[in-house]
C-alpha cells in the first residue's frame, strides 16, 4: 500500500539525513522524498511517499517518531487529503506536432513556460496519476527531459498539522 | 521606561568552552569520565587538569573507555561519560558506542573535532563524526557555537536518560572549546520534539490484568528493559502475587532472581527446555521490557504459526519495540515501574485470582520439561568443564558477585550457571555481541563499587581483543578477577561449525596463544594457571582472596564442549538441539 508521511523536523542541520538514513538502514522504500521550511522558520516539512504492508508502515511512523529532530509524524493517507506534484517537462515541438502538443498540454492544464523553435518546456501539477497520465499520453520519443519535485501533501478541511 | 533584564545564559561567569564541558558534567555529578587525549581535545584536558571533581581515566585503547563507560552505566544506572579525541579517536569508539547503542545504555560520549573552519577540508584527524555514528547513537550534536555548548550538554544527559535510554554523542570542534562564554547550566530542559510517554494507558492495564486472570497457561518473560527501567521489585512482586512462571532473557538475568522456584531460566537461543517451551505453549504472555529478538524466540514465524490463539500483552517505554517481530493485542507504551505498579494495585484491589485448577496442571506441565534437566554436564571427567568453573565462581562468590562477560560460549555458560539474584550483577553485551567488552566492562563496575567483587568470565580469544586495559587496571588499582575459559578455541565458532558445517574449523583455532600467566605479571598482576578440576574451587578461593590483586586466572578447559540446549539459527524456539541428542 501507498503512504504519504507529513513529518514536521527540527530545521537543524543533519535532520534530512537522519530521516533519509533511517529508511536506508532499515530497508524501508522511498518513493519521493520533499522538504523545505515552514511558515515558523525553526521547522521544516517533508512528504515521503513510501509503499509498505500497514505492519511496516506502523513501524516507520513509530521510528520516525522516535527520531529526536522529529516533531510529529501523520500518515496523510489514513484520513482526507490532498496530494500535488509539480513536473516540468521538456518535449520537441517541431512542424507538425507543434500544434498537438500544445492541445495536450492544455487538456492537461499544462503551461508551456519556455519555448523553442524545437521544444516547450511544459508546467504541470497535479497528483502523481495525472503527471504519469501526461507522460503516457505524450510520444516516449518526443519527451526530451523530465524533472519532477515529488509529492507535496495537506489534509482536507480545517485540521492543521501542527508541532 | 523599560527596564531590561539581561537573558539568563548572560548571567553566569565567564568560561572558555572545555571549561564550560567540565562544569557541565559536574553539574551532572560524573565521578568518572574514560577516555583518551589528542590534539582536538586538548583545551579540555587542559581544564580537566584544573580541576578536583570529575576524575579522568585514562584507557589505553578508545573501545576499552567506550566500554568501561558503559560497563559503569550498567551497574550503576547512571550515565557513563566518555571522552575521545577526533578522527582516530572516535572510530576506535565506534565499536562502544554501538555495543551501548543496541544495548539502550545511557551514555554521554564528548568527542574533539577540528576546528569549524576545518571541517570539510579533509583536515588533520578529521572525520564526519555525526555521520558516522548517526545510526549508532540515540542522538548527536555538532556543538558549532560555545553559546550553545552548556545547553547541549544538557541536551544530551537528558536524552541519554530518558524513555529508552541510550547513548548521545557531542562533537566539540577544538575553537568552540577555546572561545569564551558565559556559563549557564540549565536545570530543566523541554523539547518539543522528545517527550517519551511514561505513564501506561489505564484501560489497556485493566485489559491486562483481565487477560492474565483468565489464563490457563501464563508465562511472564522479562527483558533488559526491566533492569533499565528499575523494574525488577515489581516484577518479582507480580510474579509471585500471581504464581506464574517466569523466565528473563540474557539482558534480563537478575531482573527476576534466579532462586525462586518460578524462574524457569533464560530463554532464547541457548535458553532452558521449560522457558522455551512454555514461551511457546503458553495462552497468554506477558512481556516486559523485552524486544522479541531473533536470540530469544528464533523464527516469528513459527513463534506465531506453532500457537496462533495465544494472546500477548506487552509492556515498553519504546513504542517502535511493539509488534516490530511479533503482533501484540494488548500493547502498552509506558515506564514498566510504573505500568507493574499499576497493574500490581489493580490485581491487588481487586477479588479475582488465577485459575487454580489451570495453573496447578500447567505447572506440573513445566515440572515435566524441566525433568529433562536439559542443562546437565558431565561431572565425573578429569578434565574441566566450563559449566562446572561457573558454578564454583557462583559458590565461591555466594551468588553475589557482579560478573562481566565476553561473548562466546563462556558468555552463555556464565548465564546459564551462574544464577543472578539482582538486577545490574550480570554485564555483557547482548544486543551487538562485542567480543572484548568484558575487562574494561569489568573496570567500569569496580570502580562504581569498589567493594563488591567483580569477576569477568571471559574466553581466550575475546580477552586479547581489549587485553591493554590490564595496564589500566594496575594505574588505579581495579583489583577484578579474571576468570578465562581458555578452551583454545573460538569455541562458539568452533559449536557452529561442528553443528552446521561439518566439523571443518575453519579459522577458529586460537594458536599461538601467549602465556597468560607471564603476561598477567608482565602487567603486574597475579596469573594462575589451573588445569585439574580438583584445583578449580581453591584457585578460586585464593584468587578473591587477594583482595586488592587482579588476578588472571587461566583455566584450561575441555576444547569440545559445547552449550545445550541450542536453537539452530532460523528455528523456533521448541526446536531444541540438547546434549543428549547428539
Ligand atoms: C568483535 C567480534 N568479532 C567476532 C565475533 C564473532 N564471535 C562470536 S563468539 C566468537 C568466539 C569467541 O571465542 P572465545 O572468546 O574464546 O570464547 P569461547 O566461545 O571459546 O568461550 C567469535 C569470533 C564477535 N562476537 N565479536
Ligand atoms: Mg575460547
Amino acid at each position: 500500500m501507498r503512504h504519504i508521511l507529513s513529518i514536521l523536523v527540527e530545521n537543524e542541520a543533519g535532520a534530512l539525513s537522519r530521516v533519509a538514513g533511517l529508511f536506508s538502514a532499515r530497508g524501508y522504500n522511498i518513493e519521493s522524498l520533499t522538504v523545505a521550511p515552514t511558515e515558523d522558520a525553526t521547522m521544516s516539512r517533508m512528504t515521503i511517499v513510501t509503499t509498505g504492508s500497514d505492519e511496516i508502515v506502523e513501524q516507520i511512523t513509530k521510528q520516525l517518531n522516535k527520531l529526536v529532530d522529529v516533531v510529529k509524524v501523520v500518515d496523510l493517507s489514513e484520513g482526507r487529503h490532498i496530494e500535488r506534484e509539480l513536473m516540468l517537462v521538456k518535449v520537441r515541438a517541431a512542424g507538425k506536432d507543434r500544434e498537438e502538443m500544445k492541445r495536450t498540454a492544455d487538456i492537461f492544464r499544462g503551461r508551456i513556460i519556455d519555448v523553442t523553435d524545437k521544444s516547450y518546456t511544459i508546467e504541470l501539477t497535479g497528483t502523481t496519476d495525472k503527471l504519469d497520465a501526461f507522460l503516457e499520453a505524450l510520444d516516449k520519443g518526443a519527451i526530451l527531459e523530465t524533472v519532477r519535485t515529488g509529492v507535496s501533501g495537506i489534509g482536507r478541511g480545517e485540521w492543521v498539522l501542527k508541532a | 521606561m523599560e527596564l531590561k533584564l539581561p537573558p539568563l545564559a548572560e548571567t553566569g561567569e565567564t568560561l572558555t568552552g572545555a571549561e564550560i564541558a567540565i562544569r557541565c558534567l559536574q553539574e551532572e555529578g560524573v565521578e568518572f569520565v574514560f577516555g583518551y587525549p589528542g590534539g582536538a581535545v586538548l583545551f579540555i584536558y587542559d581544564a580537566l587538569f584544573k580541576q578536583k571533581k570529575v576524575k579522568h581515566i585514562l584507557v589505553r585503547h578508545e573501545q576499552g573507555a567506550l566500554h568501561a563507560a558503559d560497563g559503569y552505566a550498567r551497574a550503576t544506572g547512571r550515565p557513563g561519560v566518555a571522552l575521545v579525541t577526533s578522527g582516530p579517536g572516535v572510530t576506535n569508539a565506534v565499536t562502544g558506542i554501538a555495543t551501548a547503542y543496541m544495548d539502550s545504555i545511557p551514555m554521554v560520549v564528548i568527542t574533539g573535532q577540528v576546528p569549524t573552519r576545518a571541517i570539510g577540508e579533509d583536515a588533520f584527524q578529521e572525520c564526519d563524526t555525526v555521520g558516522i555514528t548517526r545510526p549508532c547513537v540515540k542522538h548527536n550534536f555538532l556543538v558549532k557555537d560555545v553559546n550553545e555548548l552548556a545547553i547541549t550538554i544538557k541536551k544530551a544527559f537528558h536524552i541519554a536518560t530518558t524513555g529508552r535510554p541510550g547513548p548521545v554523542l557531542v562533537d566539540i570542534p577544538k575553537d568552540v572549546s577555546q572561545q569564551s562564554a558565559r556559563f549557564h547550566y540549565p536545570e530543566k530542559i523541554h523539547l518539543r520534539s522528545y517527550s517519551p510517554v511514561v505513564k501506561g494507558h489505564g484501560g489497556q492495564i485493566k485489559k491486562a490484568m483481565q487477560l492474565l486472570l483468565e489464563a490457563k497457561r501464563p508465562m511472564i518473560y522479562v527483558g533488559g528493559g526491566a533492569i533499565l527501567g528499575e523494574a525488577s521489585h515489581e516484577v518479582t512482586e507480580l510474579v509471585r502475587l500471581l504464581d506464574f512462571p517466569c523466565t528473563n532473557t540474557l539482558m534480563g538475568l537478575g531482573a527476576f532472581p534466579a532462586s525462586d522456584k518460578r524462574f524457569v531460566g533464560m530463554l532464547g537461543m541457548h535458553g532452558t527446555v521449560e522457558a522455551n517451551m512454555a514461551m511457546q505453549n503458553c495462552d497468554v504472555l506477558l512481556a516486559v521490557g523485552a524486544r522479541f529478538d531473533d536470540r530469544v524466540i528464533g523464527n516469528p514465524a513459527h513463534f506465531a504459526a506453532g500457537n496462533a490463539s495465544r494472546k500477548i500483552v506487552h509492556i515498553d517505554v519504546d513504542p517502535s519495540s511493539i509488534s516490530k517481530r511479533v503482533r501484540v493485542d494488548v500493547p502498552i507504551v509506558g515506564h514498566v515501574k510504573d505500568v507493574l505498579a499499576e497493574l500490581l494495585a489493580l490485581l491487588k484491589a481487586g477479588k479475582d485470582k488465577p485459575d487454580a485448577a489451570a495453573l496447578a496442571s500447567w505447572w506440573s506441565q513445566i515440572a515435566a520439561w524441566r525433568a529433562k534437566d536439559c542443562l546437565k554436564y558431565d561431572r565425573t571427567s578429569n578434565i574441566i568443564k566450563p559449566q562446572f568453573v561457573i558454578e564454583k565462581l557462583w559458590e565461591v562468590t555466594k551468588g553475589d558477585a557482579y560478573v562481566t562477560s565476553d561473548v562466546g560460549q563462556h558468555q552463555m555458560w556464565a548465564a546459564q550457571f551462574y544464577r543472578f539474584e539482582k538486577p545490574r550483577r550480570w554485564i555483557n553485551s547482548g544486543g551487538l555481541g562485542t567480543m572484548g567488552v568484558g575487562l574494561p566492562y569489568a573496570m567500569g563496575v569496580k570502580l562504581a563499587f569498589p567493594k563488591a567483587e567483580v569477576a569477568c568470565v571471559t574466553g581466550e580469544s575475546s580477552v586479547q581483543m581489549c587485553i591493554q586495559e590490564l595496564s589500566t587496571c594496575k594505574q588505579y588499582h581495579l583489583p577484578v578477577k579474571v576468570v578465562n575459559l581458555n578452551n583454545r578455541y573460538m569455541g562458539m565458532v568452533r559449536q557452529w561449525q561442528e553443528f552446521f558445517h561439518g566439523n571443518r574449523y575453519s579459522e577458529s583455532y586460537m594458536d599461538a596463544l601467549p602465556d597468560f600467566v607471564k603476561l598477567a605479571e608482565a602487567y603486574g598482576h597475579v596469573g594462575m594457571r589451573v588445569e585439574k578440576p580438583g584445583d578449580v574451587e581453591g584457585a578460586l578461593r585464593e584468587a578473591f582472596a587477594l583482595k586488592d590483586r587482579l588476578v588472571f586466572l587461566d583455566i584450561i578447559t575441555d576444547q569440545t564442549e559445547n552449550v545445550f540446549p541450542m536453537v539452530p539459527g532460523g528455528k523456533g524456539i521448541s526446536e531444541l538441539i540438547l546434549s543428549e541428542d547428539l
